[in-house]
């Protein structure tokens, strides 16, 4: 427990000391939820939603953001690497897999962070949260989604020698689990053949979650959301701790 | 004598490559003891054995007195270690770098701040203790590193290559450091160097490491008087002369470069008046004259016939080659 809080607290000291990353890190998911949300808002009609394009815009951009950070945050293992430091966490007399899980434990807090300033902003734009347990079943997603993600990003950063593959997992993985999430649409409103290969994209339920928690309506049931991204996070965890025992320096 | 490291036949192969060759020696407790080879030498490897970071492909090794191969934790536990790079965390400042690597060894609270003020003090960073280590120079950041490697009191210190990149100044400074932790501490340090200087002004016993195998180990001392004594250079436009003249019971080795002759012999500063009366009753004349100490130098030289620069530039050629090998 020492030790993953050892490298959970050098992750929040990483985390408050990069002011540029913080705000890099929130700018594309606001401007997303402006400009689609604003330009979109008196065009996109939702059946069913409250036909507010904007407020069902929130979640999916809460859960953008948690992901796109935790991504980072897992990917960050091969600076580490590349910087030398990686080997001072490996030659210590701990486990790897307790180096793993604080990793995750802190890539994970960063990205919940970085949501919850999304939807802080959020409020300014009209989400209105009522309910104190609608908050809280929000925020239980957004830690699944970003424990999910930072693990996921340790795995492929267990794999990859240096950053140039990044924008390859970037543009084949992460853009396509966010485009087919139903972050910027509804399922409901999609074609029946795509309708499939969207449920077996992890985030929808994570989205789906999140939006239940915020508006208190979603499209799949929560408690199954709960146990697909829950399930999923235990599975990239295990995944990510493999990968990273055999990770080389 | 309390024996701090023993190898027995360690070997370490990268594909056909043997990098480390079978090679036995022991560490005595307290000692500097110095790895000296050109790059590519296997010294690193030999290191990251013996810190548990690369297993041996064969042999056997006890650090402290514990199986590198049994039980890696615990020779972990016993050891600190300051790699070749730099493995700071940039973003962190001196005193968090230092406190995660006390959590890392579980060094309890009170003893961890106590030890992390003594030794940023010895360091003499203790009023950069706050500064992120990203504004720190060089040597700076290597002192951090070597006050990190002995946060947890360990019995063994690796130091790989510990002065690389470092202005002669800031390296003088760091030698000074390593022998007084040697000597107040009775830490035994393993280092890894390519600069003879550093080998022969710091370590105890030297090994003399080439295309993974030790050809030779003793004390630098040791090392250089096995020349046969000290080098005498002669300038003269008569060399021939002058070689003839000093073929002396008391002279080792005659050699003749172009117009300079190079003689060894033992105790040169006593012996050079000799040459001087003999070669002006001979009337041979005498442009120059030099005495110069044996260095390592002139031990790698004379085991390899070669010099490690040009030991180093045939190494990388090598690996070029191996790689290029195995990219076909």
């Amino acid at each position: 427990m020492e030790i993953i809080y050892t490298i959970w607290l050098r992750n929040m000291l990483r985390f408050v000391r990069s002011k540029s990353r913080i705000i890099g890190s929130i700018s594309m998911p606001l401007f997303f939820l402006l400009f689609l949300g604003f330009g979109l808002n008196s065009v996109v009609q939702l059946p069913g939603i409250g036909g507010n394009y904007i407020l069902f815009l929130v979640p999916g951009m809460v859960a953008m953001s948690v992901m796109f950070t935790s991504v980072f945050s897992g990917i960050q293992v091969i600076w580490d690497k590349q910087f030398g430091f990686l080997k001072e966490t490996l030659v210590a007399p701990v486990s790897r897999l307790e180096i793993m899980l604080g990793q995750t434990a802190g890539g994970a807090t960063t990205a919940v962070l970085q949501g919850f300033l999304i939807l802080v902003l959020s409020l300014f734009i009209g989400l209105q949260v009522s309910r104190v347990t609608g908050f809280l079943i929000a925020l239980l997603f957004m830690v699944l989604i970003g424990i999910s993600f930072t693990a996921f990003g340790i795995a492929i950063a267990s794999r990859m020698e240096d950053m140039t593959g990044f924008q390859l997992i970037m543009n084949f993985v992460i853009f396509p689990i966010f485009g087919l999430s139903g972050a910027l649409f509804p399922i409901s409103s999609l074609p029946a053949w795509i309708v499939p290969v969207t449920m077996l994209d992890p985030l929808t339920y994570g989205v789906e979650g999140i939006r239940y928690g915020l508006t208190g309506v979603s499209q799949i049931n929560p408690l199954v959301c709960f146990a697909v991204i829950g399930g999923f996070s235990l599975t990239m965890t295990a995944i990510g701790a493999f990968l990273f025992r055999k990770i080389k320096i | 004598m309390t024996v701090a490291l023993q190898i027995q036949n360690l070997s370490r192969h990268f594909n056909d490559l043997v990098a480390v060759d079978n090679i036995s020696f022991e560490i005595r407790q307290g000692e500097i003891f110095g790895l000296l080879g050109p790059n590519g030498a296997g010294k690193t490897t030999t290191l990251s054995m013996l810190a548990t970071m690369l297993e041996p492909t064969s042999g056997s090794a006890t650090v402290n007195g514990i199986d590198i191969r049994k039980d890696p934790d615990g020779v972990r536990k016993s050891i600190g270690i300051v790699f070749q790079d730099q493995s700071l965390d940039e973003e962190l400042t001196a005193w968090e770098n230092m406190d995660f690597h006390g959590r890392l060894y579980r060094i309890p609270k009170a003893t961890r701040n106590r030890r992390i003020t003594e030794l940023l003090t010895l360091v003499e960073l203790n009023d950069r203790r706050d500064d992120i280590v990203k504004t720190f120079s060089g040597g700076m950041r290597r002192r951090l590193e070597i006050a990190r490697g002995l946060l947890h009191y360990p019995a063994v210190l690796f130091l790989d290559e510990p002065t690389l990149g470092l202005d002669p100044q800031t390296r003088n400074h760091l030698w000074q450091y390593i022998a007084t932790l040697a000597q107040d501490n009775g830490i035994t340090i393993i280092l890894t160097t390519h600069y003879m200087e550093e080998a022969d002004r710091l370590c105890d016993r030297i090994a003399i490491i080439d295309h993974g195998r030790i050809i030779a180990i003793d004390t630098p001392k040791n090392l250089k008087d096995g020349l046969g004594g000290d080098l005498v250079t002669i300038g003269s436009p008569e060399p021939a002369a002058v070689a003839a003249a000093l073929r002396e019971p008391w002279v080792a080795r005659v050699e003749t470069h172009n117009d300079n002759v190079v003689v060894s012999l033992k105790n040169a500063d006593r012996h050079v008046s000799s040459i001087v009366t003999l070669l002006n009753t001979l009337q041979i004349p005498i442009t120059s004259i030099t005495i110069h100490k044996p260095t390592l130098e002139d031990v790698f030289l004379s085991f390899t016939g070669k010099t490690i620069r040009e030991e180093e530039a045939g190494i990388k050629e090598q690996m070029r080659m191996h790689q290029k090998m195995l990219r076909h």
